[in-house]
């Protein structure tokens, strides 16, 4: 294989995808009985962003995490254990798809209170700093949680001492079915943050590799000056708020908008990059394949695995 | 009469509140987006245009209290949340603000509020989408809190807290929405701080609340059968303020009482029921109270679990016969779970 690197990036990419599109399979089922918030679209952030972050890296994430979960983990079995409910599973069911965690793997917490997780990272970040650990940390969250006022609070803090710590603003343009338009009183959030002691970047591309680049970058220049940093990345989320179905019937998004990011679809965008570098179909499909095989594994494992006795309720508790 | 489902009372008294009264306008997060919260804010948007009817930022907080200028400025603002964990987001204002204010300026401001929050459960809505926090809520001096479970009742609280001059928190089970039942068409307000009989009994009271009263009924039903017993069972519907005379002449007549709540025990609703049985009606007690609530624990996912953390029929059956001092009934071939086992979302 050429290059590590790009490979990785896909290995990510691809298994997000496939996990979801496993997720599609096997949810009508009812046996995963979790409130699932699709992460298809979102893809090139998760893979960028978690690859340039590396194992040592921490990651906090909200109730739709399974790309950045995925992406940095690249653990499949404990995210299917997990979203079926069974006792095999890291959190033993308990978390469910709204609320996975891997603290070993650099992925922290994930939270479905909107914009409750971000001042949690800044003080994860301070932590690191004081300990001189030298992990970087992200929070991802969405552009709905620029709506609330601890995002704020917790960027002022962030400037205010000097805490390393990479937000993700992942930008879909809807706070579940509201537009940004409908919801922000000014038109440029990144100009707003500039004007803090921060520094602001940010790209529209549904290329993973690019916001690997640009996250190297931002993790450098965080490095040097020893500034939080805000990182604004666009995408378009292909499925409802939440569940597995598409909503463009609902009025409040257009299908054509869909069709547009589709043509930029992050998967296949990385996907013909490779082979425009000289990667061969065949080593592509071998790791697709590979991959497949690992997550039909993982299914199979998770549905066979039992569910966690009664006395795990209680267990936990002080 | 004709019946309504719960989601379709609640519409229905903010339609006919709203166009009795121009000043009431409902807001809150995706209030009028399609889903419209599981259908109790439909037709709002298009029968009274978006100022009165508008979707916000997800600021809670912020939210909360600019509903309490635009009341004490003359209006009466409803404001919504999908989730009762949300209202953590706005604590300060309801806690450090509303509650306080009308008190604080000696009734020179007053606060024609209400909060219309619902409880999560089932299908993994787990730890932070399944809170009903009553107790707290009424804690705090100057906050009313009512929980109706049956649409009739949904309405009527609904409309009179919307006619109410003080703070309301309206708090709505998901699970109930579906529901139907008798619904008078022309606006009946339910007083606030009235209880309601269910069922009349002699041998036990249970007192429940919200979708406990469904587990209560259910379980009245198969004790009648099994052991030929009738059990009372009370619905509070209002926390603050409590009928506390339904409650407590119930229990004067049976003489015997299990608290069902809708949340964990411990500090909760149902030991302040524990504390006004014991001031009241001590010498008259045959046993001492029982409480059934949540497991003492943050709600889990899988499914497995949420049945063990959720108290349901099986656990109010089972307590009565413990109370009474009754063989254990068969309760095979009895359906449990029914609300549980529909529920699949939309959340």
């Amino acid at each position: 294989m050429a290059n590590n690197l790009e490979t990785e990036i896909y290995r990510k990419l691809y298994l997000i995808r496939s996990s979801e599109e496993n997720v599609i399979r096997y949810y009508p089922q009812d046996q995963m009985k979790t409130p699932m918030h699709m992460s298809m679209g979102e893809e090139a952030i998760a893979a960028g962003v978690c690859s340039a972050l590396g194992n040592e890296g921490q990651v906090f994430g909200t109730y739709r995490s399974h790309a950045i979960y995925l992406a940095k983990t690249e653990d499949s079995d404990d995210f299917f254990a997990e979203i079926y409910g069974k006792s095999s599973a890291l959190l033993k069911g308990k978390g469910g798809s709204m609320h996975l965690s891997a603290p070993r793997h650099g992925f922290m917490l994930t939270s479905a209170i909107v914009a409750s997780n971000i001042p949690v990272a800044v003080g994860a970040a301070f932590a690191n700093k004081q300990q001189g650990n030298k992990k970087a940390v992200a929070v991802f969250f969405g552009d709905g949680a620029v709506d609330e006022g601890v995002f704020w609070e917790s960027l002022n803090a962030a400037c205010l001492m000097k805490i390393p710590v990479l937000f993700v603003y992942e930008d879909n343009g809807y706070a579940v079915h509201s537009p940004v338009s409908e919801r922000h009183g000014y038109t440029s959030v990144t100009e707003i943050v500039k004007k803090f002691n921060c520094l602001v970047k940010g790209a529209d591309t549904t290329d993973a590799e690019e916001i690997y680049n640009l996250t190297l970058d931002c993790l450098f220049r965080m490095k040097e000056t020893s500034q939080p940093c805000f990182l604004h990345l666009k995408y378009y989320r292909y499925l409802e708020h939440v569940g597995i179905g598409e909503d463009f019937k609902a009025g409040y998004r257009s299908k054509h908008e869909f069709e547009e990011w589709k043509k930029r679809d992050p998967v296949l965008t990385y996907r013909n990059k490779l082979l425009e570098s000289g990667f061969k179909e065949s080593e592509i499909i071998a790791i697709e394949k590979e991959i497949n095989l690992k997550i039909e594994r993982s299914i199979i494992k998770a549905q066979e695995a039992a569910f966690p006795d009664k006395e795990e309720l209680h267990t936990n508790l002080y | 009469m004709r019946t309504l489902t719960y989601r379709e009372a609640i519409n229905e008294a903010l339609v006919q509140e709203m166009e009795r009264d121009g000043d009431v306008f409902v807001y809150g997060i995706d209030v009028a987006d399609h889903k419209r919260i599981f259908g109790s804010t439909n037709k709002l948007l298009e029968k009274f245009g978006q100022e009165r009817c508008f979707s916000t930022p997800l600021s809670e907080d912020a939210m909360t209290g600019i509903g309490l200028g635009a009341a004490i400025n003359g209006l009466r603002p409803v404001h919504v949340h999908m989730r009762v964990d949300f209202m953590f987001l706005a604590m300060n204002q309801l806690a450090n603000m509303i509650s306080s204010l009308r008190y604080s300026t000696c009734g020179n401001l007053k606060v024609p509020m209400v909060i219309r929050a619902v409880i999560g459960k089932g299908w993994g809505q787990s730890f932070q989408h399944g809170k009903t926090m009553h107790s707290v809520f009424a804690h705090i001096p100057g906050l009313k809190v009512v929980l109706p479970s049956t649409p009739r009742e949904a309405k009527g609280c609904l409309i009179s807290a919307i006619r109410e001059d003080n703070p309301v928190i309206v708090i709505e089970h998901r699970l109930l929405y579906d529901v139907s039942g008798e619904v008078p068409v022309d606006p009946e307000p339910f007083p606030l701080g009235k209880g309601m009989v269910l069922k009349k009994g002699d041998a036990l009271t249970v007192i429940a609340v919200s979708i406990m009263v469904v587990e209560a009924v259910k379980a009245a039903e198969i004790l009648s059968r099994k052991h030929g017993i009738n059990i009372e069972v009370i619905d509070p519907v209002s926390v603050y303020p409590l009928d506390e005379d339904l409650i407590c002449s119930s229990v004067k007549k049976t003489r015997r009482c299990i608290i069902v709540d809708n949340d964990w025990v411990y500090c909760g609703f149902s030991a302040e029921i524990a504390a006004l049985i014991n001031e009241k009606c001590f010498g008259m007690l045959q046993s001492p109270v029982k409480r059934l609530g949540f497991a003492a624990v943050p709600c889990p996912c899988t499914r497995p679990l949420e049945d063990c953390y959720y108290p349901n029929a099986v656990d109010i059956i089972r307590a009565v016969e413990e109370k009474l001092g009754l063989d254990k009934s068969d309760l095979s071939g009895e359906e449990f779970y029914s609300y549980e086992n529909k529920f699949k979302g939309p959340f």
